[in-house]
């Protein structure tokens, strides 16, 4: 049947649904549409014919012409949703690119092992109640040594190769470090006086003396910070850095000094099975005094603290020498307490898995990015105060 | 300290294994630091006969031997073996290395080896190739019936345990054997064997010695013996030497040397043939000088105790004796000093000789000031054993200082500070059987060889420590009550944001020394504090800056192959006036690798490093938005690509920049580094005055209004003034004026540039009306007009 012939709204339906159906452009489908829908489309015709009729034929025609219509009118709604998005899948598969391409050429940073672990130290140390201290790293004579009863001829001087400065020559001023009104240690009054012999300290122990002589106890501090001995070979720098342990207050006794260094590393090394062996030794600042072995456990054919397979020497403690209470100004017969000493660069060699000191200050880019911490690692007692590798 | 375990026997009576007596020792604070069996040496060397020696074909020194190793050797047959000892001949018995045993002189395994054409199937060995001795003139003779295939050192006895014992420097009684054997019988190892030290009755006069040195020598005893004959020392006492180290020299010399190892008593023997007149200890003179037993000459000064004749200098008192008067072979007249010296002084003219000695090591700490008479006798009487001779009598000039103080003690330290209950009378068990005198109201008194106990402490240490420093039981430290407070300063905090800060930023955090050498130091202004015994010009002078260091690291992980290095340190800088917490950045090589989007690779430039400056800045918590850019940032930077960032005219927050070329030269750096110096401490502190909370926020009720300004401005006019003299035009209006734009060439005019502002307006109750936007923008070109703006046509 010729289609410009057909007047029954059926024909018409199923002639334009096929047409319909078979544009295969929005440009074709528009042509139906205004073959169906125009002025003087089909389907407008027929409706326009509705006018015509008398409410009789009107009631039997109408509902097939508007039905026509409506049907017509949503398949090419539906035709043309569909050759849009046919059309827009076609662009975008023209538009691909390869996603394998690299990006973000810079390589995250690093935080320094030592600057993780005394974080995770100061984290772990703050639920025990200890504040952090700090204290000058160019030290007068009588805070690195005297005031921890270590007097000019004593031994335990030769014990440790001390850095001596030389005497200030001149108000060098370092040509562009601005003076300030804020912060670092010139407020000491002691660094004044250009007499006493000055070294670079060769412990934490001397943070002990100026808080003893700055704040009034109870106290508990950790002191952190870099130490300098003239050593060097395969375990030994010349510059290295410890923690200071300092607790006074009325009854402290070696018993918690005990149960403070099990706590401590129990926490930094997240293990239950670190076990202590406390040793009688010498310390002129401490009496009683002990060094402090921990257990470890061949594990792989790695020594991995924890059990007590063997022992390694961990750190030095004891009880604050009475003199060096007197000699901050305290009452010995009042307050007692303890203090203890460790390496900072041993403890996260042995806990991040590190055989040698050296590349610590190196700065060895290779070594830092494989050595050290991302910047979100922060230690937190809720998330743990150890970084997984 | 070394000592073999037959000698500690010699003052221990104990059935205790070594095992236990090891691992006792180290409980009670005498780290044992390696016990070393002798035999295990000489694994691989036996006994063995020469059964014939033939010359050999090809060398005149050399022999052919043949020698029964053994039944275990070559099937019980003949072993040929070559060598080159003159003494080597048939029914000789000697030593005999195997092959694959380790020579102990040389550390050479033996192996079997054609030597001249001649097969050789182990070694004949000397005295010295075992280290048992210096004899190389032929290899060693043992005894006829010594038993043939039998280990050497079975037969020789050389199976006594040596063990070493790290002595604690408050333990001077414990550089002696005996000292050592104390502490294990008070540990419950066995008891202490009874000490003979009769006094040696001697004919006549003591020596002529006296002291005019009260506070150096104290006291010095002295003891002759005429008509020795100075020949080997025993062998047992060789052997004990010659198994912690030393060396066997003469029966004289090694009695001394025994006898400090055994008693920590350091003991002098002169020759008194080659003394003139009297031995005195007194103060040397300015400009003396001694040859000492070491072959090394030392300037005397007027501090330093010496024992002198009537001619000159022979002895560095307690620490080292003179050449001159030394004994030899030759000596037949002894005088045998024992003194007492001070500990103080001692080490003094230890430390400015910087001479060590076993004697000096014993006196520095504190000998045993009620032994001299003992130790005197002791050493005459084995003087007689060894050599002959007779006593003459002991001459005791000046007293040794035998007062010991007494302390009062409660024994209930032991648990108030030593956190360990050991009943009263343990307590007094232990103490007894150290030597310290306990009295009935607990005052307690050291003995004489204990100088380091001086208080309760001490005495706490000594029970805790005997009675096991293990037991020990750990206490909680109580935990404050209330709410958890930070105990982080602000400082602190400061320092750990900005640490992490940088680290987000992609720098890498290096530690560096904080000693730098003096030219790295020099470029940069040069150093306040310089060490004065460096332990190397290249750590010689602390540093002003920490951007020498950084420059160093920068330059060597280039040199390694680094593409793009960005390095942080947060450390200190140590000035004349103080030491100053400091964050260094020091940006090198690429700023960016090759990119397929980017382009080729960029160097970093000045801008870079005021990027990283400000941010850190920010995250430290400085009011950035503040902060004024200022000139003068130092000698490291480029002088007009750089800058310091200021809080007000003179606190400067921190300097940045492009690194000067001639730094970059100095430090071996390409073109392309840029650097900064963030200040931390001088950052201020955060107020917070009110607590958490901050103040409410209205947010604007209308949007902002943008406008865009091109300025035609001198080229010296800088971004900062511009934007600065638009945001004042209307401080009310104006929230923001930023540059976006500059363009210099086409189009301006030679010493101007064009300069494009973004102005943010915000409108406040209601919006602005053209006439006030129209007013507005009149005023900023005013202002800008003020700095030599124009507005672009």
């Amino acid at each position: 049947m010729d289609p410009d012939t057909m007047t029954d709204p059926a024909d018409i339906s199923k002639h334009l649904l096929a047409a319909t159906e078979a544009a295969a452009s929005l440009d074709a489908l528009e042509v139906v549409r205004v073959e169906a829908l125009g002025k003087q489309g089909r389907v407008t015709q027929l409706l326009k014919t509705l006018g015509g009729m008398s409410p009789e034929e009107r009631l039997a025609n109408g509902p097939a012409i508007h039905a026509l219509r409506e049907a017509v009118t949503a398949a090419i709604a539906a035709r043309k949703a569909h050759l849009e998005q046919v059309a827009l899948d076609a662009q975008l598969a023209s538009e691909a690119l390869d996603m394998t391409l690299p990006v973000d050429a810079v390589a995250p940073g690093t935080i320094h092992p030592v600057s993780q672990v005394m974080d995770e130290m100061a984290e772990i140390f703050a639920d025990l109640g200890f504040a952090v201290a700090t204290g000058p790293e160019i030290e007068d004579d009588w805070h690195n040594f005297s005031a921890l009863n270590i007097p000019e001829t004593h031994p335990a001087r030769a014990m440790q190769d001390t850095f001596y400065l030389e005497p200030k020559a001149k108000a060098a001023g370092d040509g562009q470090g601005p003076s300030s009104d804020g912060g670092g240690f010139a407020a000491d009054a002691d660094r004044a006086k250009p007499e006493p012999p000055m070294v670079l300290r060769t412990h934490t122990s001397p943070v002990q003396i100026r808080t003893m002589l700055a704040q009034k106890p109870p106290i508990r501090i950790i002191a952190p910070g870099r130490v300098y001995r003239s050593d060097w070979d395969a375990t030994h720098t010349p510059m290295f850095h410890q923690i200071e342990g300092l607790v006074i207050d009325k009854g402290i006794t070696l018993g918690h000094l005990k149960w403070t260094l099990e706590t401590f590393l129990k926490a930094f090394f997240e293990r239950d099975d670190i076990v202590l062996r406390l040793r009688p030794s010498y310390f002129p600042f401490t009496e009683p005094s002990a060094e402090v072995d921990v257990g470890w456990t061949m594990v792989d054919g790695r020594k991995r603290l924890g059990g007590s397979e063997g022992w390694m020497e961990l750190l030095g403690s004891g009880m604050v020498h009475p003199r060096v209470i007197a000699a901050c100004g305290l009452d010995p017969a009042e307050w007692q307490g303890f203090a203890f000493g460790v390496g900072v660069d041993r403890l996260a060699m042995l806990k991040y898995g590190m055989d040698d000191l050296r590349p610590f200050f190196e700065a060895d880019v290779r070594w830092l990015k494989h050595h050290g911490f991302s910047a979100l690692d922060v230690p937190t007692l809720s998330g743990g105060v150890g970084a997984s590798a | 300290m070394k000592f073999t375990l037959s000698w500690l026997k010699d003052h221990l009576d104990t059935e205790a294994s070594l095992d236990a007596i090891v691992d006792a020792l180290t409980r009670a604070g005498l780290e044992v630091e390696g016990v070393e069996d002798p035999g295990a040496r000489l694994a691989g060397f036996r006994v063995a006969r020469v059964l014939s020696a033939e010359r050999h074909p090809q060398a005149d020194k050399l022999q052919v031997l043949s020698v029964d190793a053994g039944a275990d050797v070559n099937g019980g047959g003949p072993v040929q073996v070559v060598c080159g000892a003159p003494n080597a001949r048939a029914g000789l018995v000697g030593v005999f290395g195997l092959p694959g045993a380790t020579v102990p002189a040389n550390g050479m395994v033996l192996r079997v080896a054609a030597i001249r054409g001649v097969e050789s199937n182990g070694m004949m060995c000397s005295t010295r190739e075992l280290e048992l001795g210096d004899d190389h003139d032929g290899i060693i003779e043992l005894a006829a019936d010594a038993p043939v295939g039998a280990a050497f050192a079975d037969h020789a006895g050389l199976t006594d345990a040596v063990i070493d014992v790290s002595v604690l420097p408050n333990r001077p009684d414990c550089m002696g054997v005996r000292g050592i054997a104390r502490d294990l019988a008070a540990l419950g190892l066995g008891t202490l064997k009874p000490l003979a030290a009769e006094p040696v009755a001697g004919e006549g006069a003591g020596p002529d010695v006296r002291t005019d040195d009260p506070a150096g020598c104290p006291a010095f005893y002295a003891q002759g013996v005429t008509g020795v004959s100075n020949g080997a020392a025993p062998d047992w006492m060789a052997r004990r030497l010659r198994a912690i180290g030393q060396k066997p020299i003469s029966a004289l010399v090694d009695i001394t040397n025994y006898l400090t190892i055994d008693l920590g008593r350091p003991l002098h023997v002169y020759d008194k043939a080659k003394l003139t007149g009297g031995l005195v200890a007194r103060k040397a003179t300015a400009g003396e000088q001694v040859l000492a037993l070491n072959g090394r000459t030392y300037a005397l000064a007027e501090t330093m105790t010496v024992i002198a004749d009537d001619a000159q200098v022979h002895d560095i008192g307690g620490i080292m004796g003179g050449e001159h008067s030394g004994v030899s072979d030759a000596t037949t007249d002894v005088v045998i000093e024992c003194a007492y010296f001070d500990p103080d002084s001692i080490a003094r003219t230890g430390q400015k000789l910087q001479l060590t000695s076993d004697a000096r090591s014993r006196f520095e700490r504190g000998v045993d000031p009620a032994f001299l008479d003992a130790g005197l006798a002791i050493a005459t009487r084995m003087v007689i054993e060894a050599c002959g001779g007779a006593a003459t009598g002991v001459t005791r000039a000046g007293k040794p200082p035998l007062a010991m103080r007494s302390h009062a003690y409660d024994p209930a330290l032991a648990e108030t500070l030593g956190g360990l209950a050991i009943p009263a009378a343990r307590q007094r068990a232990i103490l007894e059987s150290l030597g310290f005198a306990v009295a009935d109201d607990w005052r307690v008194t050291p003995p004489t060889w204990r100088p380091d106990v001086d208080g309760p402490a001490d005495l706490v240490e000594e029970v805790i420590r005997i009675e096991g420093i293990e037991k020990v039981a750990p206490v909680p430290l109580p935990r404050d009550p209330g709410v958890a407070r930070p105990t982080a300063t602000p400082l602190q905090k400061l320092e750990r944001r900005a640490r992490r800060a940088a680290a987000a930023r992609g720098l890498d955090e290096a530690v560096t020394w904080s000693f730098i050498n003096a030219r790295d130091a020099a470029l940069m202004g040069g150093a306040a504090w310089t060490v004065a015994n460096p332990i190397s010009e290249e750590l010689k002078v602390m540093r002003p800056s920490l951007l020498p260091g950084l420059l160093s690291a920068a330059a060597r992980n280039l040199r390694q192959g680094a593409d793009g290095v960005r390095l942080f340190e947060l450390g200190r800088r140590y000035l004349a006036e103080g030491e100053r917490v400091t964050l260094g950045v020091v940006l090198a090589g690429d700023r960016r690798p090759r990119d397929w989007r980017e382009g080729k690779s960029a160097g970093f430039d000045a801008y870079d490093a005021k990027a990283e400056a400000l941010a850190l800045l920010a995250a430290a918590g400085a009011p950035v938005e503040n902060l004024a850019v200022m000139g003068e940032a130092g000698a490291a930077f480029h002088p007009g690509r750089s800058g310091t960032l200021r809080l007000g005219p003179k606190t400067v927050l921190a300097a940045f920049g492009a690194l000067h070329p001639g730094i970059a030269r100095a430090f071996d750096l390409p073109a392309g580094v840029a650097a900064a110096e963030v200040y931390l401490d001088a950052i201020p502190a955060r107020r917070g005055k009110d607590g958490f909370a901050r103040a409410p926020y209205a947010p604007p009720a209308l949007q902002p209004v943008r406008r865009d300004f091109a300025f035609v401005v001198p080229t010296d006019v800088t971004a900062e003034a511009l934007t600065r003299a638009v945001k004042g035009a209307d401080k009310a209006a104006i929230v923001r004026a930023r540059v976006f734009d500059v363009f210099t060439g086409a189009g301006v005019e030679e010493g101007r540039k064009s300069v494009a502002v973004e102005v943010v307006l915000q409108p406040g109750e209601k919006s602005f009306t053209e006439a006030e936007l129209k007013a507005i923008a009149d005023k900023v070109i005013a202002a800008a007009a003020k700095q030599g703006a124009v507005l672009r046509g």
